[in-house]
Formats: structure tokens, sequence, C-alpha cells
């Protein structure tokens, strides 16, 4: 199993994340942030495998990835 | 026990970038990074910046960083390598930067065998000043100076600076990649690293291309941006390796 920390000040919602994760486990926040961008959070109910696609694709370097 | 599979690496500040949503350059200064941190570098780097959109990049890496005149990277380059062979030297540059302006400094370095790094984003566009033609812009491709696309009589074919280069005795290792899904990412990181282990252990000047998504200027949104690049781009521009002395 796995677990993401996104850094939501650092997304700029590009959203690629949300389409390399083959387990739906990143969905879009309803809140802005600083940037004035929707960032992305985890989604509930689904699982992290660790893989890490969201994290190879992210432009912004805002998501660590941890296994165990 | 919890192991952290994927961590931002060392050799990035903390500092968010100005890029567009979905640009390829963040995912490339972190691969440099990842380069940096995996060989132990950080106190021993120097990068040179071009000018493009990636002019700023001195404040996301965490090394001393020097900015080129437009086009004048690998002049720059030149100098402090030769100067201080210590160090490990790369250059960040863009299409405008690489193969327009500075064209001829970069078949010269190239064919002199500099031992540097040159890390070409291909992204088809001049992006900073608002999508322009670059000598890579498709056939075909709308850009604000050929708004009824790139037209071969015209402005000629886009320039293939892997296959160029790969022709010049001084070139040690030139590959190109793309950024557009994670199996391509881990592509391009794999040649990244080799670029830099390539330069350590003196072999000549090493090359990257980078087939990058400009999504603003191409009017298209992040992730159509990355199909774009890898229905239109990588079928002009082929994937792979062109030259690898220690191969
Ligand atoms: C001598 C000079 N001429 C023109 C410019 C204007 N200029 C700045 S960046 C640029 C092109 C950038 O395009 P590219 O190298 O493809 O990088 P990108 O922005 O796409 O990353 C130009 C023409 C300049 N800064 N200096
Ligand atoms: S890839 Fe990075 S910047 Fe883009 S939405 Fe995901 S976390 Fe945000
Ligand atoms: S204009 Fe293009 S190259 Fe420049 S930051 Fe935006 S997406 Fe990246």
């Amino acid at each position: 199993m796995g677990r993401i920390v996104i850094n939501a000040a650092l997304c700029k919602g590009c959203y690629l994340c949300v389409e390399a994760c083959r387990k739906k486990h990143i969905e879009i926040d309803d809140h802005l942030n600083a940037q004035d961008c929707y960032p992305v959070r985890e989604a509930p109910n689904t699982e992290c495998t660790a893989c890490p696609r969201c994290a190879t694709v992210c432009p912004e370097a805002a998501i660590e990835v941890f296994h165990d | 026990m919890e192991t952290n599979v994927f961590k931002r690496p060392q050799a990035l500040t903390d500092t968010p970038t100005h890029y567009c949503p979905g640009c390829g350059h963040g995912v490339a200064h972190r691969l440099v990074a990842e380069a940096i941190d995996h060989f132990g570098l950080r106190e021993h780097t120097v990068g040179v910046a071009s000018a493009g959109c990636s002019v700023m990049m001195y404040k996301y890496f965490d090394v001393d960083t020097i900015e080129a005149a437009h086009g004048r990277a690998l002049a720059v380059a030149t100098g402090i390598k030769r100067t201080h062979p210590e160090l490990t030297v790369f250059t960040y540059q863009g299409d405008g930067d690489l193969a327009s302006i500075g064209l001829a400094e970069t078949m010269h370095a190239a064919n002199r065998g500099e031992k540097v790094c040159v890390i070409f984003i291909n992204n088809a566009v001049y992006g900073m000043t608002g999508g322009q033609m670059a000598p890579t812009t498709l056939l075909g491709m709308k850009t604000s100076t050929t708004p009824t696309g790139r037209s071969l009589h015209r402005e000629g074919s886009p320039l293939k600076m892997a296959e160029l280069l790969s022709k010049l005795d001084g070139v040690a290792f030139c590959q190109r990649v793309s950024l557009h899904d994670p199996d391509q990412v881990y592509e391009a990181r794999e040649a990244i690293f080799r670029a830099f282990e390539a330069q350590l252990e003196g072999l000549g000047f090493s090359f990257v291309e980078v087939l990058s998504a400009c999504g603003t200027n191409m009017r298209m949104k992040p992730s159509d941006a990355q199909k774009w690049v890898a229905n239109q781009m990588c079928q002009a521009y082929p994937l792979g390796v062109f030259k690898d002395d220690e191969a």
C-alpha cells in the first residue's frame, strides 16, 4: 500500500496527475489556493499503490509518494 | 517500515515556478535536479540559463546558475568548464535559443566536444515571447508568425537538432526523449542521468533533446497538449538514442 502527500500550495491545477493515476486516487479540491488554482487532493475511499505515476508527471514536484 | 519512494529533489528550491499549468519545463527541471542529487553534485554544478520561459531557472535550482545572453549559453558554458574543469556544467535552452539565434554556438561547442551537458527543450514554439514560429515548429502548424501554418516552401522543414548533432565527432551522447506520459518521463530521466554521467566520465559533449508541451501557445489544456506531443511531435521527431560513445 502507499500514500501520497500533496503540497497544495505548489499545485497549478494542470490535473496531469489525475489522468496519470490508474486508481483514481486524486481528485480536484473545491477551494482555491494562493496561486488562484484549484489544487488536487486525495480522493476518499480509493487506494494508492505508490506506483508513483502522479509524482512523475507533476511539473511542480508537488507530490511525494510513500510505500509501506 | 514506510519508505519515501518519490520526494522533491534537494537540488530544487521551494520556490513555486512561474510556468503555465502543465508546462514541460517543470518536469525537465525536476529531472535535472534528480540527476544532480543522484551524482551528489549540488555543490559542484553550474547551470547556464537561456533567454526564454526558463530564464528565471536560477530561482528554482539550488545550484549556482548564470544567465547567458540569448543563444550564448554554450559559449558561457565553454568558458566555465574550461576554467573550472572540476565543475559539472549544464545548459538549459529552448528551441528558439539553441536552434535559432544560438545555432552557431551550439554547433561549434558540440563540434569542439566541450565536456558539458545540454538540456534542449523542444516545445515547437518561442514560448516566452508569444508563440512565434521556432526552427522546430512542425509543418502545417499555426503559430503567431505562421497564421496559415508553417510551409515547407516558405519556412523550410523543422530542424532536427539531435540528428544533426549526432553526426559531429565531439558529441559523446545524444538522445531525444519526450515527457508526455509517466513512462516517457522515466526514459527522459535515464537519458539525463546518462548525459551527466558522460560528462563525469569526460567523454565529451552530451545532448538531450526533450519534447515538451507548451499548452498555452498551442491553445490547448494540459492533457490535450500532452496528447499532441505524443501524436504529432513524436512522429516528426523520432525518439531514441542517436549516439552513445559508452555503449
Ligand atoms: C538578442 C535577443 N533577441 C530577442 C530576444 C527576445 N526573446 C526572448 S526569449 C525568445 C525566444 C524563446 O523561445 P525558446 O528558446 O524556444 O524558449 P521557450 O520560451 O519556448 O521556453 C526571444 C526571441 C532576446 N531576449 N534577446
Ligand atoms: S500534476 Fe502537480 S501541479 Fe498538476 S494538478 Fe497534479 S499536483 Fe497539481
Ligand atoms: S508559455 Fe509555454 S513554455 Fe512558457 S511557461 Fe507557458 S507553457 Fe511553458
